[in-house]
């Protein structure tokens, strides 16, 4: 990955001077500029970056992945606390009750990555080398644990960190696998909130739902999440570890979301399962002249790029037969929101919304729009066995943005396609999935747990980003809930012009109200990402079980949060 | 709307123009940087001519900061924090680690009164404080990041960047720490960024 947005000034600039002059004319309004000076001037870098390469749209298809596979065994083994070469993490505290019944590997590590044929195949730090990072299949009651190594060089040069701390957002998991910020490990080198360093860390999913109880161990069905994805949480370096490739998607099945669209189980809901449950990861990015990736280091109110990728292809095309699929649509880009629609010729297709933020909703929701800030997920079921063989439809971003502080809100025409999907086969089988008018019912929210009201204000004060005008600390927790308990966290944007996505890790929320009135339907089922616009106050009603530890709440414009948007906040016993 | 890409234009072009002579101890370097940081030449408070990227950040690991002398309100405060960070990094400062304050008062803040600000706070040696053209110290502010988009804010001395911008040019890793949080985080942060652990003195 490059690091720098301009390129360097080449010394055989062809621009005539006048260019020069004219840009230094309009920059320079207002301070002193002598005449002749401009002769002097060295080559002067691009008023705006470069635009990246131009790429031919669908020259490429959607990657489409199988789960990732577990080992028999890992050596060392795995224990409660740390074993031989692993870093200094806290002990697993759901060990004893459940112990993990798989395990796997993942080696965090360069590999080799080509976003589009019209770019060069190019380095990326991933996963297992890859972007996206192998695909997870979990399922609660069958608790896990994944190895994650790091193989990076202590010494790798560009934007981003050698330490990693790896989190899946937003699995119900205990602290000391959640991917704290300050847990960061490498051979050389451990976070604050680590003991050591280390060569590999092992994280423990215990694959319950919130809510254990004593008669129901595997907690509260309606508390299940589905569409996950796992990226680096690495202080003041997500946006640069995640931007070069550390993303991949975690998804978590039970008897209602089977994956299994033949399920003769009566609970199970059926939707489109197998190869017709797709994970689609958006991402913008921006490449040099010469074709590789660029992160801006010193960019401080959020990165935007020019190309866009889904599954770490940039504009890909995607077959389909004529039957029903789900798309399991994140947004997984530093700072851009999107409001996609699937059109064909001028005209926007419905499809149903059936789950936010990786929640089933209680029902699907008609559309033919979707909106997804930072991290935000959205999956819909769109049957393409309305549509003639041959059909092609295109996934289209109508939101305008035009910096990293957040979408202007203006919807814009014909937007921008993603990709391209392309109707080429009748369905081989019968298609047995179905949307059915009832998902996943909610839980209550019982004001009467409530011990507490929180307000958290999000503010901007020289240039440094505070909450509840508190500069972060990992060491130094916000709040401190107790566990079993509930509270209502009242979320607030000081700022004008700005746009957060606050993710709150652990337990999924109930939005209240937003701005003082009830939520949008999609809003209204469990949450881990609540936008805040300008001046916008969210209020959520949040739990606390089952784990006790150290968590955080931060924006998702990646940016924002490197640039310390962010709260540490501990449940106690 | 304030364009960094404009403005960085302008600090370039112009510093070309200062024509001061630098008297460099330092072979010319090219690192990942060479072409990104204004090469301008700068006076520290003890009176010696530095070019910003040659003899201050090709090769190094570098914690910078920006302040001015009258600052009242928040310089201060930064400084203190600063000096506490100096003090934990110990022998490693000026060796591993350089460490600069530039003033976002050039016009103001002669070498002298930067020479007087380090004398009134007590700033241990070792941690140069800048001065320079205004038109270069101003390519400097951008090139580090350290602006508003908000033109308003941007211009409002009084909301001047809290941040210490910490990076290692050999590795070109770059990252930002408040001024004002714990030093011990300020501290973790340029230690993320050295090739070898810098261990602390206990």
């Amino acid at each position: 990955m490059n690091s720098a947005r301009q390129q360097p000034p080449r010394r055989d600039d062809p621009r005539p001077v006048d260019t020069h002059r004219r840009t230094l004319m309009k920059a320079a309004s207002g301070t002193a500029l002598g005449a002749g000076l401009i002769g002097n001037a060295p080559p002067v870098r691009a008023k705006d970056p470069d635009p990246s390469p131009a790429t031919n749209p669908w020259q490429v298809a959607l990657p489409i992945q199988t789960p990732k596979s577990s080992v028999s065994s890992l050596s060392p083994l795995p224990a409660p606390y740390p074993v031989s070469g692993e870093c200094g993490r806290s002990e697993h505290q759901a060990w004893g009750h459940y112990p993990p019944e798989a395990f796997y590997e993942v080696r965090v590590r360069e590999g080799s990555h080509s976003f589009h044929p019209q770019l060069p195949t190019q380095k990326v730090r991933g996963y297992d080398g890859t972007f996206p990072g192998p695909l997870f299949h979990a399922r609660y009651g069958n608790p896990f644990l994944v190895r994650f190594r790091n193989d990076l060089s202590p010494t790798m040069t560009g934007p981003g960190s050698p330490q990693i701390s790896v989190h899946v957002h937003n699995l119900h998991q205990p602290s000391e696998s959640d991917g704290f910020p300050g847990d960061y490990f490498g051979p050389t080198l451990a976070g604050p909130t680590l003991t050591a360093p280390g060569n590999f860390k092992d994280h423990h999913y215990p694959m319950c739902c919130a809510g254990i109880t004593a008669t129901n161990e595997y907690g509260d069905f309606r508390e299940a999440n589905g569409t996950m994805w796992f990226h680096d949480h690495r202080l003041d370096f997500t946006g640069a570890n995640v931007y070069g490739g550390m993303a991949g998607f975690f998804l978590a099945f039970d008897d209602i979301d089977s994956g299994n669209e033949n399920d003769t189980n009566p609970q199970a809901l059926r939707l489109p399962s197998g190869a017709y449950d797709v994970p689609m990861m958006i991402s913008d990015h921006r490449f040099t002249r010469r074709g590789q990736l660029v992160f801006d280091q010193f960019e401080t109110d959020g990165l935007l790029g020019d190309k866009f990728a889904v599954n770490g292809k940039i504009q890909p095309f995607f077959r389909v037969a004529r039957r029903k699929y789900r798309f399991r649509l994140l947004d997984a880009s530093v700072s851009r929101f999107y409001d996609l629609v699937i059109r064909r010729g001028t005209t926007d297709q419905p499809f149903q919304y059936i789950a936010n933020d990786g929640n089933l909703l209680g029902a699907p929701l008609s559309r033919t729009s979707v909106r997804i800030a930072p991290a935000e997920r959205a999956d819909i079921v769109i049957d393409f066995s309305q549509y003639p063989i041959g059909t092609e439809l295109f996934l289209v971003n109508r939101l305008e943005q035009i910096d990293g502080r957040g979408p202007t809100g203006r919807l814009l025409n014909p937007g921008t396609q993603i990709m391209k999907i392309i109707v080429d086969r009748n369905a081989p089988t019968p298609d047995n999935s179905r949307v059915p008018a009832t998902l996943r019912p909610q839980p209550t929210v019982n004001l009467s747990e409530v011990v507490r009201t929180r307000e958290f204000r999000f503010d901007r004060e020289n240039e440094v980003w505070t909450v509840n005008s508190q500069i972060f600390d990992v060491d130094v927790p916000a709040a401190t809930v107790r566990m079993g308990t509930a509270e209502i966290w009242s979320l607030r944007n000081s700022s004008s012009g700005w746009s957060h996505p606050v993710h709150i890790h652990f337990e999924e929320g109930r939005i209240l109200t937003r701005n003082g009135v009830a939520p949008p339907p999609h809003e209204a089922g469990r949450k881990d990402v609540y936008v805040l616009g300008p001046q916008e106050t969210v209020r959520i009603f949040l739990r606390f079980r089952d784990y006790a530890g150290k968590y955080v709440m931060h924006c998702h414009n990646l940016t924002h949060e490197d640039h310390a948007m962010m709260a540490r906040w501990d449940i106690v016993p | 709307m304030i364009n960094r890409r404009n403005l960085l234009a302008t600090g370039l072009g112009l510093a070309a123009v200062a024509g001061l002579a630098a008297q460099s101890g330092r072979a010319q370097a090219r690192g990942p940087r060479a072409d990104y940081f204004p090469n301008v030449t700068l006076t520290t408070h003890e009176g010696r001519r530095v070019r910003f990227y040659d003899d201050l950040i090709a090769g190094r690991l570098v914690a910078i900061n920006m302040m001015y002398a009258q600052c009242t309100n928040r310089c201060p405060p930064m400084t203190a924090n600063l000096k506490e960070v100096h003090r934990m990094l110990g022998e490693h400062v000026n060796r591993d680690v350089f460490m600069y304050s530039i003033t976002l008062q050039p016009h103001l803040d002669r070498p002298r009164d930067l020479a007087e600000y380090v004398r009134e706070h007590d700033v241990p040696k070792g941690w140069h404080f800048l001065t320079g053209e205004p038109q270069d110290i101003e390519a400097i502010r951008l090139s580090l990041g350290f602006y508003s988009i908000d033109p308003v804010v941007d211009a409002d001395r009084t909301q001047h960047t809290g941040m210490v911008r910490v990076g290692n040019e050999a590795l070109d890793r770059w990252c930002t720490s408040p001024s004002l949080g714990k030093p011990r985080r300020i501290v973790e942060a340029i230690q993320s960024m050295a090739a070898k652990p810098l261990p602390l003195a206990a």
